[in-house]
């Protein structure tokens, strides 16, 4: 009986154990999957090419992924440049000022815009943000605008990840001992000084390491860019231009890859960026993340 | 103008813009759920959601997306089972298996967080190529695969975070009275229930919600899959292949499956919160 207890605990341990190495080692099969997919594609064109040149054409097996990478960081930036401003200043409010009342209606509307699946974005673009463009901004500085634009995917990529980056911030302040603000408030600053002066002093590579892991978040989102950034394979000169991201690209063409020899290993390839791009980034605002919360315990 | 004056103006100049940002929030949050709602009741009947495409149905005639709420529920359903088995004892392994500090722990969350970062187009790409190696097509089965990947690392990191701040003496009373770790996991599981459940609900509507990743390992099909080998429609697709059409019937109906998706995922997050506000006060 005993020991039976003991082989149950042992075996137990031993699953448990095994588990947990397999979903650690994902990260790994994930990418030696990519690498081996997009082997053919490497082996064919230097990674140089690949990256830097502008020739997308998959019949005669020209590969350059250069107007997608520049339509990625074009739509991120964007993003971040919507969301940015809104979700620091919301996050001091909420923990700097916190209004009960505030706080109240704030979080439930953040659980909100967190829940919603990126195709209801996706919808909410173009029936919003792409007729608004087209209609009432783009007619002031161009001709014509269809409004499927990368302005249009930055702006629905910048609401995607406000819940996100206002979440992070939040988390990042609130390691800011309450001793520290009270010195500062007891020596007359305002909680505007406050905020600046300490807080975010205090927390800089909090704020940094956040901002990372909303681009890294942006970057890979797919379904609800693909359906508002217009996908013209050029690289895009103006906001109002279209553009066409990675993950828009590989969701596009997945269906008739197959038929012809490189397109599957170069859209893997496109898929390879992407994870290495996201790997980096995440890791190194996690370690971040993760030292500041240290130092507040 | 003195420094005190200049502190003050500033402090309201601030406040200004903090609720500016604040107006900004809300005002997308209404704008996105207004624009759902509005288009979305508009175009729903009840039809929509008990029926099967019909014949002629792209084309504007009659029929639901019955097929692609009934697909999601089976990807949904088997990949939030199949998640929480493999979570829950990783889960148990970080939290009482493995000291506080340990290296393990540390590489674990780490990898978790990672892998919660990876984009679900990667996730299905990466599916794709594992399906072609074992000879499967588009199928249930494969969409089910993939959003489990997709979820697991939803599921562990949010039980985890429920898990971590339980309290050591608990585990100590049980060792104590000469239970082993594994007959621990009983009382453990008992406290971390409203984690599971929060963790639960919020892994469904990731999952329910999450098309990209399906789109290529689940494929679509106007009829309810029978057996795991073959396609399956799911709502986000149901969507996004309905809203690109030319006729105005076809895009209603995109705008109908748009507004059961939203109302879908608005409960589980409602229910989530209720359970966290209502169990976390009880806890020990």
């Amino acid at each position: 009986m005993q020991k039976l207890r003991i082989i149950k605990d042992r075996v137990a341990q031993g699953t448990m154990f095994s588990l947990t190495i397999l979903s650690i080692l994902l990260v790994a099969i994930i990418a030696i999957g990519l690498y081996l997919k997009s082997a053919p594609v490497l082996d064919d064109k230097s990674l140089w090419t690949l990256l830097f040149s502008s020739e997308w054409r998959p019949m005669k097996g020209e590969f350059g992924f250069l107007p997608f990478i520049m339509g990625t960081i074009w739509v991120t930036i964007l993003a971040i440049l919507f969301s940015l401003p809104i979700s620091l200043l919301t996050a001091v409010y909420l923990t700097e000022y916190s209004k009960p009342i505030v706080r109240k209606f704030v979080f439930p509307a953040l659980d909100i815009l967190a829940a919603l699946p990126s195709v209801v974005y996706g919808v909410w673009g173009v029936l919003v943000i792409v007729p608004w463009i087209s209609q009432h901004l783009a007619p002031l500085f161009v001709d014509f605008s269809t409004g499927y634009t990368a302005l249009a995917a930055g702006i629905v990529l910048g609401v995607m990840v406000i819940p996100l980056m206002v979440s992070l911030f939040v988390e990042v302040f609130t390691t800011v001992p309450v001793e520290l603000r009270q010195a500062s408030l007891a020596l007359g600053a305002t909680r505007w000084q406050t905020a600046i002066r300490v807080v975010f002093r205090k927390t800089l590579p909090g704020i940094i390491a956040s901002v990372v892991l909303a681009v890294s978040r942006a970057m890979g989102e797919t379904i609800a860019v693909l359906m508002v950034c217009g996908c013209v394979i050029h690289i895009p000169e103006s906001v109002l231009d279209a553009c066409y991201p990675i993950p828009a690209l590989i969701a596009n063409n997945y269906g008739e890859m197959l038929s012809m020899p490189f397109y599957e290993s170069a859209l893997m390839f496109a898929a390879l960026i992407l994870f290495v791009v996201v790997l980096i980034f995440n890791l190194l605002s996690r370690i971040i993340l993760y030292r500041l919360e240290k130092t507040e315990k | 103008m003195n420094i005190a004056h200049k502190k003050k103006l500033k402090e309201s100049v601030a406040k200004l813009f903090m609720w500016t940002a604040i107006l900004i929030f809300f005002g997308i949050v209404a704008s996105v759920l207004w624009t759902i709602f509005s288009k979305g009741c508009k175009a729903m009947s009840w039809d929509m959601v008990t029926q099967l495409p019909g014949g002629g149905f792209y084309i504007g005639k009659e029929g639901g997306f019955l097929n692609a709420i009934v697909g999601s529920l089976y990807i949904v359903g088997a990949s939030t089972l199949l998640g929480l088995l493999i979570s829950i004892p990783v889960v148990f392994f970080l939290n009482v298996y493995l000291k506080k500090h340990s290296k393990l722990a540390y590489v674990s969350r780490l990898a978790f967080d990672v892998l919660f970062g990876v984009p679900s187009i990667v996730y299905g790409a990466f599916g794709f190529t594992i399906m072609i190696y074992f000879g499967l097509r588009a199928s249930l089965l494969g969409g089910i695969i993939v959003i489990t990947l997709l979820i697991i690392p939803i599921f562990i990191r949010t039980m985890d975070e429920a898990t971590r701040n339980f309290p050591r003496d608990i585990l100590e009373a049980s060792f104590a009275l000469g239970a082993t770790r594994w007959e621990t996991l009983k009382v453990v599981l008992r406290q971390i229930a409203p984690g599971i459940a929060t963790a639960t609900l919020l892994s469904i509507g990731r999952a329910i919600g999450d098309a990209a990743s399906v789109m290529f390992t689940a494929g679509y099909t106007d009829s309810i899959p029978t057996s795991l080998s073959q396609p399956a429609a799911t709502l986000p697709l149901a969507v996004f292949f309905q809203l690109s059409s030319p006729i105005p019937e076809v895009v209603d109906r995109a705008y109908a499956a748009a507004l059961v998706l939203t109302i879908i995922v608005l409960i589980l997050s409602i229910t989530g919160r209720f359970i966290t506000n209502k169990f976390s006060k009880n806890k020990v």
